[in-house]
């Protein structure tokens, strides 16, 4: 952390940005030396570029671009990428005009972060000082959250391979950061287009509405209410002004009237692109459908391939129930324990969906690290942190080492990789139990601090 | 003596007996007039280049219409007509095959190979005179019987991820088409034993006493297959004829010790034969049943030029020695683009009988060589890449001497474009990405609209159907080698999906060239006892000219089939742990801690709670250290 701090002192963060700008450049330059297009860690079924290349085919030949089972992405991404997936310029790289919509969104997705860090950071003293606890805590140890979590983002090797390799996942993760940048903003319809896109893209983002509701119904993250009460309590002057606002239905309603306005509006137009292939209906059959029923059975990051590949025929059913409503199951109890900290509610979710999803690609874990850097104050006395970084680090260099054994020289095992996959999964879940309880101590911490007792 | 007593009753009887006869009269008239039950049986042998003998048995019965005669059949198999009735099939063929056929050195010109060159393994297509909507449910219940009846595992072209449904390309175009092909299916003698149980006299008498399983199956090339036309249409009710073809073509490699023993000297002869050295057996006379019984020996172009054989002195030849006098000699119709004629000698089986069997020898005096006819491109088709992920299929087309001749031909005209149509036919498990269809002409990329005129995809869809692509190229005349490549992505399957031999690797079906600008037909010059032999009156029809392409391997990435328990437990546990310690975080209290570590701290004996009590100060975390 210390080192991270100089680090960030001594160079500007510009200057950060416009070199991972430029490392990307150079990259989409060699694609060809790289295929990091076809690499299962970057292109999932969902997100491949080729499949959206054949879905294009397919929808320029006047058939539906579901036709065969290439193609599950959205109908608007295809008219909207679509074309740039064949327009070439002479001496150019083929998809560069696509490499650089990666780009331009992976800059986008990393200045909303700033701003939503910005915003959450300045809530934060915000509330510290609404405890009188400006002076214990020092507050100009606090770092540049904002700052810090663009950067995370940008220099992400995740995020780098997933923008060169040509996946979907830089958009897909621009809406979600769009939804959350809305709602701590309170700027209502953008975060209602964040979340009916996002939702629209991939489905899993669907359960950030809670955290967007606490959002628009509380305010941004802050300690838990009851802190203020007592705090107030014991100084016997019960000042409402300093107090946090309470939970409006406003917003709420607001952010509903939106919601329902874009996802028609999205229908609508998906509804038109699709108007002779089948419909709505076709659509929602191969991209919902296939992303619940987990019909590809391709290896990628996640360990739901393998255990459906190897799972009978009898049980597939029920474990597709399992392993969804896992996901739902969390929902609740999470959101009841951190209903006062929304944004890192929606940290969590991201986290749990980017671990249990169907097709998982390291874009989506890209997303999860950079939401990260929002809560570096909060998680700074977390455990095991090298014990992850390290964790991440061997196990992004082994699994495609894993992967080339099985695949290409056939010397390893379809077990090999999935090793990789299991602790990959392990990490994972280290990481969201030792993220959620070191920020439950954090307000611990607060409170200690001002009720004076353990 | 009651009849006498009541005369009306006698001239009643005696009516009616009247009205009887003429009944049967006008009925037997009625059966005259339409066609009776036939049966006809034919050998056709022909020397091949490559010191190879082909037989190609041809049978064919063909039934009357059922209304005429019920249910009865005297002659035609009453399995094939209750088929035909119960599915309400047009047209059929299926075929059994095993051996590849050599274009380059067999010839896929003539009307011989263009209709008897099948792909390795089961290939079945039908055409229904269904609705639309029944053809599916016939085709399912067809495959079964089909599977039934001949011994094969015909039915597993009952799923729909295995049939396809042909637009235009493949050449018994129509909307009511299925085709389907087993590739890997093995081709022996219990396929055999159903399909000469057709025949009306079996393998016991006739022609089809040469087959003798041994040397058929000891041969290069076999190929068994049953073609059934019914003829008409039946949507109006009337039912009209079926015609039941058979047809056996092997290609067997002569013994040539008879050659060695005469012309011991000379390698490059022809090895001579005879019916009795390549099948170890000899006709006893015909099968009472056929109609026509006859043996041909067919000496195609290039070696009746090779021999010299033209129509002056066909009946002298110089360099080769029949051991029979045939009974006829046919020659071809001279055509525009070829100056040598086909020969063709008939022996009919009638003649002969048990005491004086008919065995037809060839003895080669001299050395010839000579060619084939050969198709317009050879087509082969290979995999491209390596690795278990992706891979890439190409089909290349080389021009033969045939192409030459052609572009000489038309040469007139200016632009010159020769049509070839591709109908290829994937498994959903190879998932082609059809936007990556490359086409090379001379080695140079092309641009796909350039030479693709026409293309007609079906995309595949997981474990549902097939991929089906079908393009129609415009080549130019001049063109030496043409390619068409096309990516895919190898598939993963579930391990129940994997055949027992996973790690063999699955078959991608032949894909079928055709080249519809151009027709085999070989019409013999004769009169009219031509029309009688179905054999040469099949040649003379015009068939497309069409070659199958190689079957690929494929081989696919296997998980581990013995871990299905290890992954459903590892897998789970990972999920609880997950699910349990969230939980846990989520509902610990502090004070529930508190407790804990006073408790902890009350009875702080031992190693054992010591070691906890400090895990869990960690577990804490330094929250509370700090205070």
């Amino acid at each position: 952390m210390e080192k991270l701090k100089k680090k960030i002192g001594s160079f500007s963060f510009w200057n950060w940005v416009i070199a991972s700008i430029i490392f990307r450049l150079i990259l989409i330059y060699f694609p060809k030396n790289l295929n990091l297009s076809s690499r299962p860690e970057v292109s999932t079924p969902l997100t491949s570029f080729r499949r959206l290349a054949e879905g294009y085919w397919l929808k320029q030949s006047s058939m539906s671009s579901y036709a065969g089972s290439m193609y599950h992405g959205s109908p608007l991404l295809l008219s909207l990428l679509g074309p740039l997936t064949v327009k070439r310029i002479e001496g150019q790289p083929n998809h560069l005009l696509y490499s650089l919509v990666s780009v331009i969104a992976d800059v986008v997705s990393a200045m909303l972060i700033r701003a939503t860090g910005q915003n959450l950071r300045l809530a934060y003293l915000r509330s510290l000082e609404s405890l009188d606890l400006v002076k214990q805590i020092d507050v100009s140890e606090f770092l540049f959250s904002g700052d810090i979590a663009a950067l995370i983002y940008l220099c992400n090797p995740f995020t780098i391979v997933a923008c060169v390799g040509l996946s979907t996942s830089p958009i897909e993760n621009m809406a979600v950061i769009l939804c959350l940048y809305g709602a701590c903003s309170r700027l209502i319809p953008l975060a209602a287009f964040g979340w009916v896109i996002a939702t629209h893209l991939s489905l899993y983002p669907a359960i950030l509405i809670i955290p967007v509701i606490f959002l628009l119904g509380c305010g941004p993250d802050s300690p838990p209410r009851k802190l203020f009460l007592q705090r107030h309590q014991q100084k016997e002057v019960l000042n409402q002004l300093k107090l946090p606002p309470g939970f409006s239905w406003g917003p709420i309603i607001h952010f509903a009237f939106w919601a329902f306005l874009w996802s028609v509006y999205v229908l609508v137009l998906c509804g038109i692109s699709l108007k002779q292939f089948g419909g709505l209906w076709e659509m929602f059959k191969s991209t919902y459908g296939f992303i619940l029923t987990v019909e590809d059975l391709s290896p990628n990051i996640g360990v739901l391939w393998y255990f459906f590949a190897e799972v009978f025929e009898f049980f597939r059913n029920f474990f597709l129930i399992v392993f969804h409503v896992n996901i739902l199951f969390m929902i609740l109890p999470l959101s009841i324990r951190l209903r006062h900290r929304p944004c890192y509610l929606a940290f969590v979710y991201v986290a749990i969906c980017s671990m249990l999803k169907s097709y998982p690609s390291v874009g989506d874990s890209a997303l999860y690290l950079g939401l990260l850097g929002w809560f570096v104050n909060e998680l700074a006395d977390m455990q095991f942190s090298l014990f992850l970084f390290c964790g991440y680090v061997g196990v992004s260099l082994l699994s495609p080492v894993m992967h080339n054994l099985w695949i290409w020289r056939g010397t390893g095992n379809a077990n090999f990789y999935f090793t990789t996959a299991m602790v990959y999964a392990c990490l994972q879940i280290v990481l969201v139990v030792e993220g959620v309880s070191a920020v439950l101590n954090h307000d611990r911490k607060l409170r200690i601090l001002i009720t004076g007792k353990p | 003596m009651v009849l006498l007593q009541r005369p009306h009753i006698l001239l009643l009887l005696i009516g009616t007996h009247q009205f009887l006869q003429c009944w049967i009269a006008f009925g037997s008239v009625n059966e005259e007039g339409q066609k009776q039950a036939e049966f006809s049986e034919e050998l056709l042998l022909k020397p091949l280049p490559d010191h190879k003998l082909l037989a190609h048995f041809h049978f064919q019965s063909s039934g009357p219409p059922s209304t005429s005669n019920g249910c009865h059949h005297h002659l035609f198999p009453k399995a094939i007509s209750q088929l035909v009735q119960k599915f309400r099939i047009k047209e059929m063929e299926l075929s059994f095959t095993k051996g590849r056929w050599n274009y380059e050195s067999w010839g896929g010109f003539d009307p011989l190979s263009s209709s008897n060159a099948k792909p390795p393994g089961v290939e079945l297509w039908a055409v229904f005179d269904v609705p639309q909507h029944h053809i599916d449910a016939s085709w399912k219940n067809l495959t079964h019987t089909l599977s039934g009846l001949f011994c094969a595992s015909i039915n597993f072209l009952e799923s729909t991820a295995t049939y396809s449904t042909p637009e235009w390309s493949f050449p018994p175009a129509s909307g009511n088409v299925r085709y389907g092909t087993l590739p890997c299916e093995a081709v022996c003698t219990e396929n055999l034993t159903p399909w000469l149980k057709l025949l009306p006299c079996r393998d016991k008498a006739g022609i089809a006493l040469l087959l003798d399983r041994p040397s058929l199956y000891r041969g290069f090339y076999h190929s068994q297959q049953l073609h059934l036309t019914s003829t008409g249409s039946s949507s109006e009710g009337i039912d009209s004829g079926i015609i039941l073809e058979q047809t056996l073509t092997v290609v067997l490699q002569p013994n040539s010790e008879m050659a060695i023993e005469v012309h011991a000297s000379e390698k490059h002869i022809q090895p001579s034969w005879s019916l009795s050295s390549i099948f170890g057996k000899q006709v006893s006379g015909r099968c009472v049943l056929a109609k026509p019984s006859s043996v041909y020996l067919l000496l195609d172009r290039g070696l009746s030029a090779a021999n010299g054989l033209t129509s002056e002195n066909f009946w002298s030849n110089p360099s080769f020695e029949l051991s029979a006098n045939p009974d006829r000699i046919f020659l071809e119709e001279s055509s525009s683009h070829s100056k040598s004629l086909s020969i063709l000698y008939m022996f009919q089986v009638e003649k002969y009988c048990e005491s004086e069997p008919f065995d037809i020898g060839l003895m080669w005096k001299v050395p010839v060589a000579w060619l084939c006819q050969q198709t317009p491109l050879h087509a082969s088709r290979f995999l491209m890449g390596s690795g278990n992920e992706r891979a890439a299929i190409a089909i290349s087309l080389k021009s033969t001497q045939f192409t030459e001749g052609f572009m000489s031909a038309n040469s007139k005209d200016g632009s010159c474009e020769l049509r070839v149509d591709v109908f290829q036919v994937v498994p959903w498990y190879v998932k082609v990405y059809f936007h990556s269809l490359r086409v090379f002409v001379d080695q140079q990329p092309r641009a796909v609209s350039d030479i693709i005129e026409k293309i007609h995809v079906s995309p595949s869809k997981d474990k549902m159907s097939p991929g089906v692509m079908e393009v129609v190229l415009k080549l130019p005349c001049r063109v030496n080698t043409a390619a068409l490549t096309i990516e895919f992505d190898k598939g993963f399957l579930r391990i129940d999906e994997y055949l027992p031999d996973a790690n063999q690797g699955f078959d991608i079906p032949s894909a079928i060239i055709s080249f519809p600008n151009f027709h085999a037909s070989m019409v013999f010059l004769e009169d009219d006892s031509l029309n009688k032999s179905p054999l040469l009156s099949k040649f003379q029809e015009k068939c497309p000219v069409m070659s199958y392409t190689e079957v690929l391997l494929v081989p696919l990435t296997t998980p581990d089939f013995s871990m299905p328990y290890n992954v459903i437990t590892i897998t789970c546990t990972v999920f609880a742990l997950y699910f349990g310690s969230v939980l846990n975080v989520l509902q610990r209290s502090v004070a529930e801690e508190e407790r804990f570590l006073k408790a902890k701290a009350a009875k702080k004996t031992g190693r054992l709670p010591l070691l906890l009590s400090k895990l869990s100060a960690k577990l804490r975390g330094s929250g509370i250290n700090q205070n």
